[in-house]
């Protein structure tokens, strides 16, 4: 491929346009003649037995069409999962619509179906449910209860282990202990959830509007739970406002408005509120951490052994138990550990179901981890640069496979050179003068601390993704992906990848996103895995399209293949100074299926691409911060924050910085501010953006970024490795550590987040660290 | 977040809108003036009103004016409106610095002054500014017109002396002397958020002693209040910091703290006595303070 310098470019957004002149169009702009609007009937109580659902006077008010309860769907299938059945897990799925009991408030329980939203919502409010209440379970620390009768809430328990951890321990020159909590938050995207469902009974259609993440999987659930061909499903994306996990899932309202919309025959229209949002998308996060591990006399990991347990809340979702199987997998992060042993109890509670949010497991470990490196520096009398740098896992020993499992694969780190990112961190950030101006600050009074934290992630979750690249006859071109556009920048470096590859300026390019009907086979965007993924597909199959044109222009000029290349969309030769040159859109007309030209090769200067992977790729990082502590108040200002990123390769470095900055932010979220709490009836109390508080733009400094490309990725052509989860996968632990260093008292931080209350009770002594003795 | 049914009212008088106030009270019809609560609430339906009475068109509503040592802010008038000069220092440049703590820009060109007095919530930041500088309020029904003071005004959380077809049509802040110091400082967990805590302090000196001395504190109890103790605690002793850490500590001694799930108590009765201190210390700091306009205060 040539070196046409697109790639590493950071070139405007292709996708702005609409979006900064308001013509985007979001899942609530999206309206069908004669839909109808549903509005859900949720469960007021956390935990209880319906004794009788009342919806007379709803079916009565004017304009309303139909009210659901699960009686009126005896044959609705739970909400399943993602990755196929699983017998094991199946009783704790949710239903449209709760059976016989609720297990949280926000539980849907009827369905309103109107002409208008506010209809729906007037008749939402007259439909009388009598309830039995039930005890309710609101800690996965708690002793497990009944989730149903002779069912515990501890729906499984998840393991993974290596090595004779009884023997490490007996040998460790220091064993250090900590008992650690993630709190209760998740992503709170500007738009909420929506669903159309729209049914074409002239094609025999079922199509969802509205989809998001991952539309193609989403298909072959819906096919399996609707009991149709999946030909006969189609999934739309639209704008989307935010995705961080939580949106693009499937939920009951998908299902209900799909199901609403062949039994009534309408379309069906869905717009979740902001109050909806906070009690019934899914939570994340919640874990609590027993940790022991065991090192010798220099600092070295000798074995970790963690007990810990998940909040799943009141049913399991779409992703099964993958939070906690990576939560295993993955706590070892960059650090070499020649013995591991985790158990993680997955219970439920009755709280809003939790799942994955950006950097899910990893913002949750990299804490857990990290206060314990913190921990054995300060009881070994190392720094913590120095208990890093002695673990780290080196750059000679890459790839390196650990016997552990994230996310349906094992784990294997494919490069990486933790060290010298480090090194190149602390310069940047001035550790030095900094550390030298925190002890200057603190004689003099003031309450700051700085701090570091080191982490690995991982992006591009294969296995395989395709795309199809079309140059039509006047030489536009097309990308139709099965990937997908949570407002990341997808489109840009798509066609980044394919104007590089192809030899055509990168606005030329239409990028195709979104669409089951448009193309077969699709990942969708998780995990960090769009741009890893799809524009490896882009490349190889803009590569085909390549040699397809240069097969025909050697032709249509009568020259060597050799001589030829393709600049800005045109056939050039490269030993003439301005030579002949022919157009992609005429050699495009030359393979039209009439063209005499074709000579037999297949019709259409287009072809699909595809990219296989047996691993993720494992892009890493470093945070640090300085955070200055008000004492009286207990808040917590974040001066300074740096986040030094190997990315492997960075196609569109601009995009790569806002996906770090915006992380960074969500990641303050839920080390300060950011927390679902319930009273002890179970009831939400963070409802509303007034008492669920996302750091605003006062809140949130300046993010400094040090990108680097040290470590190339070897598992794809492009080198590259995922961006989305880097800002905010180590904040946390981050945040932590500098707000121990600057009140001075060493892990006296166990709980995220970090509220001025919380603090103040440490300061005052109150509430002393588990770890200090 | 969708409102229940209600039926729409939009007066172009002052009389028109207590003439339907006096019909639709019974029916617990409320006075829509910016709705920075009451829109929420409704679309939340935590607020079910079947009447509004949108106050919006009556321009006379949205005046303030100087008159017999007062400023008379009208009910229209937004807070936004008291982030500019309004010709009455140094009272105008202290409304213009507490106005800057209420909830962000937007939301300050649409609540108003006397709709934060009439919902009253313990965290309000002119409850606040009322209760320590002393404000009258003017209620209007259709049949007449009352005014009450402030030690009459509050009557616990969101609860006032306003009654059923009634309206603030005004309030009335005593101007501050020229030699007057004050001080504003308030704790919340971000900018713009409910205050945990916040103090008002204003200042005279009398031969290098403090001659006169309010302090106010909000958000900490059902509703701000002066802290007598504390202000004695302060005068005829010298501006210093010892004198405020006595003051500060008098007023944590006496609150009576609100608690929530977050909150306890003793939070905040330490914060009361952060507050205070902080708002005293202010109001030594800023003897020079002007009004600023929003730009300059965003800048």
């Amino acid at each position: 491929m040539a070196e046409r310098g697109i790639i590493g470019k950071s070139l405007p957004r292709l996708e702005d346009p609409p979006l900064v002149t308001g013509r985007g169009r979001f899942a609530a702009d999206i309206n069908f003649p004669h839909q109808l609007h549903m509005r859900i009937v949720r469960s007021a109580m956390a935990h209880a037995r319906i004794v009788s659902i009342d919806a007379e006077a709803a079916r009565a008010l004017p304009g309303v069409v139909a009210v659901w309860t699960a009686a009126d769907i005896p044959d609705a299938s739970p909400v399943d999962f993602r990755e196929g059945p699983n017998e094991k897990l199946a009783p704790y799925r949710q239903h449209v619509l709760a059976r016989e009991a609720v297990r949280y408030v926000g539980d849907p329980v009827a369905a309103v179906f109107a002409e208008s939203a506010y209809v729906a919502e007037d008749a939402a409010d007259l439909v009388a449910v009598e309830y039995e209440e039930l005890p309710v379970v609101l800690a996965a620390d708690a002793p497990p209860g009944e989730f149903s009768p002779g069912r515990s809430t501890e729906a499984t328990l998840v393991r993974q282990d290596y090595g004779d951890i009884d023997a490490a321990f007996a040998a460790a020159h220091l064993v250090v202990e900590l008992d650690l909590s993630v709190g209760r938050h998740t992503g709170v995207p500007m738009e909420t959830r929506g669903a159309i469902g729209r049914y074409d009974a002239a094609r025999d259609v079922l199509e969802l509007h509205g989809a998001a993440k991952v539309p193609h999987k989403n298909r072959d659930s819906l096919g399996r739970m609707l009991g149709r061909d999946v030909t006969g499903i189609h999934l739309y994306e639209s704008h989307v406002g935010g995705g961080f996990g939580v949106r693009g899932e499937l939920y009951p309202e998908d299902i209900l408005v799909l199901m609403a919309a062949m039994r009534l025959g309408r379309p069906v229209k869905w717009i979740e509120d902001r109050r909806e949002h906070l009690m019934a998308t899914n939570h994340s996060r919640q874990q609590r951490h027993r940790i022991r591990a065991a090192v010798d006399a220099e600092g070295r990991l000798l074995a970790i052994d963690n007990e810990f347990f998940h909040d799943q809340g009141a049913y399991i979702r779409t992703h099964g138990t993958r939070v906690a199987d990576s939560t295993c997998g993955l706590l070892p992060g960059p650090y070499r550990l020649p013995v591991y042993r985790a158990r993680g109890h997955f219970r439920l509670t009755n709280k809003t179901p939790a799942a994955t949010y950006r950097s899910p497991s990893r913002y949750e470990t990299n804490f857990v981890r990290e206060r314990v490196m913190d921990e054995i520096g300060r009881r070994l009398g190392l720094s913590p640069v120095d208990v890093r740098r002695r673990n780290f896992l080196a750059k000679e020993e890459m790839p390196f496979a650990r016997p552990l499992a994230a996310l349906g694969e094992n784990v294997v780190y494919d490069s990486g050179d933790y060290a010298l990112l480090l090194d190149k961190a602390l310069a940047a950030f001035r550790w030095d003068e900094v550390q030298a101006d925190m002890a200057r600050r603190r004689a003099a009074g003031e309450m700051v601390g700085a701090a570091l934290a080191v982490f690995v992630e991982k992006s591009g979750l294969g296995p395989t993704d395709g795309a199809r690249v079309i140059v039509d006859t006047t030489g536009a071109v097309e990308v139709v992906t099965g990937g997908a556009s949570v407002g990341q920048g997808f489109e840009t470096v798509v066609a980044q990848v394919c104007a590089e590859t192809l030899g055509v300026d990168y606005d030329r390019i239409r990028v195709t996103h979104g669409r089951t009907d448009r193309i077969e086979y699709g990942l969708g965007a998780h995990a960090s895995r769009a741009t890893v993924m799809t524009a490896n597909a882009t490349a190889a199959a803009a590569a085909r399209v390549r040699a397809k044109a240069l097969d025909v222009a050697a032709e249509m000029m009568q020259a060597p293949i050799e001589a030829l290349d393709i600049v800005a969309g045109r056939v050039v030769r490269t030993d003439i100074e301005s030579g002949p040159s022919v157009a992609l859109g005429e050699i495009a007309r030359n393979l039209a299926p009439s063209a005499k030209l074709r000579n037999g090769r297949e019709p259409g200067l287009s072809s699909d691409g595809w990219f296989d992977t047996e691993h993720q790729t494992y892009p890493y990082g470093v945070q640090m911060a300085v955070v200055k502590v008000d004492p009286e108040t207990g808040g917590v200002a974040v001066e300074r924050m740096l986040v030094g990123y190997d990315i492997g390769r960075a196609i569109n470095p601009m995009l790569v910085h806002g996906q770090i900055a915006g992380g960074f932010a969500q990641g303050l979220g839920g080390a300060l501010y950011e927390e679902f709490r319930y009273s002890e009836t179970g009831d939400p109390l963070s409802v509303t953006f007034a008492d669920y508080l996302i750091p605003t733009a006062s809140e949130v400094p300046e993010v400094e970024i040090l990108l680097t490309e040290d470590a190339p990725s070897p598992c794809n052509p492009l080198g590259i490795k995922g961006a989305g989860e880097s800002g905010i996968a180590a904040v946390g632990a981050v945040i932590a550590s500098a707000v121990d260093e600057a009140i001075g008292i060493p892990g006296a931080i166990t709980e995220l987040p970090i509220t001025p209350q919380r603090l103040k009770r440490i300061l005052a002594g109150i509430r002393r660290p588990l770890a200090a003795e | 977040m969708k409102p229940a049914p209600f039926k729409y009212h939009r007066p172009t008088t002052l009389d028109e809108a207590l003439a339907i106030l006096a019909e639709v009270a019974e029916e617990d019809g409320r006075i829509l003036a910016g709705g920075q609560t009451l829109v929420p609430m409704m679309a939340l339906r935590l607020a079910y009103p079947p009447h509004l009475v949108d106050i919006n068109a009556i321009p006379e509503l949205a005046r303030t004016r100087v008159e017999d040592g007062r400023l008379a802010i009208g009910a229209l008038v937004r807070h936004a409106d008291l982030q500019a000069p309004l010709g009455c220092p140094p009272l105008d440049g202290l409304l213009a610095e507490v106005a800057s703590h209420i909830a962000h820009y937007p939301i300050r060109t649409r609540g108003t002054f006397c709709g934060s007095l009439a919902n009253a919530d313990p965290a309000s930041e002119w409850c606040l500014v009322a209760a320590t500088l002393g404000a009258e309020f003017v209620i209007r029904s259709a049949d007449g017109t009352r005014s009450v003071g402030v030690e009459d005004y509050f009557q616990g959380v969101m609860a006032t002396a306003i009654g059923p077809g009634e309206m603030l049509v005004e309030a009335r802040l005593p101007l501050l002397p020229a030699d007057s110091l004050w001080g504003f400082y308030e704790f919340s967990r971000r900018a713009g958020d409910f205050a945990l805590g916040m103090a008002l302090a204003t200042l005279r000196l009398e031969g290098g002693v403090v001659g006169e001395a309010r302090i106010g504190v909000g958000g900490a109890e059902e509703h701000p209040r002066r802290i007598a103790e504390a202000e004695a605690a302060l005068v005829g002793r010298a501006p210093d910091e010892a004198a405020f850490r006595a003051a500060a500590a008098k007023a944590a001694a006496v609150i009576d703290p609100l608690e929530d799930h977050a909150t306890d108590g003793t939070y905040r009765r330490e914060l009361v006595e952060t507050v205070v201190r902080r708002a005293l210390s202010a109001a030594m700091a800023h003897r020079q303070a002007r009004p600023r306009t929003e730009i300059e205060a965003r800048s």
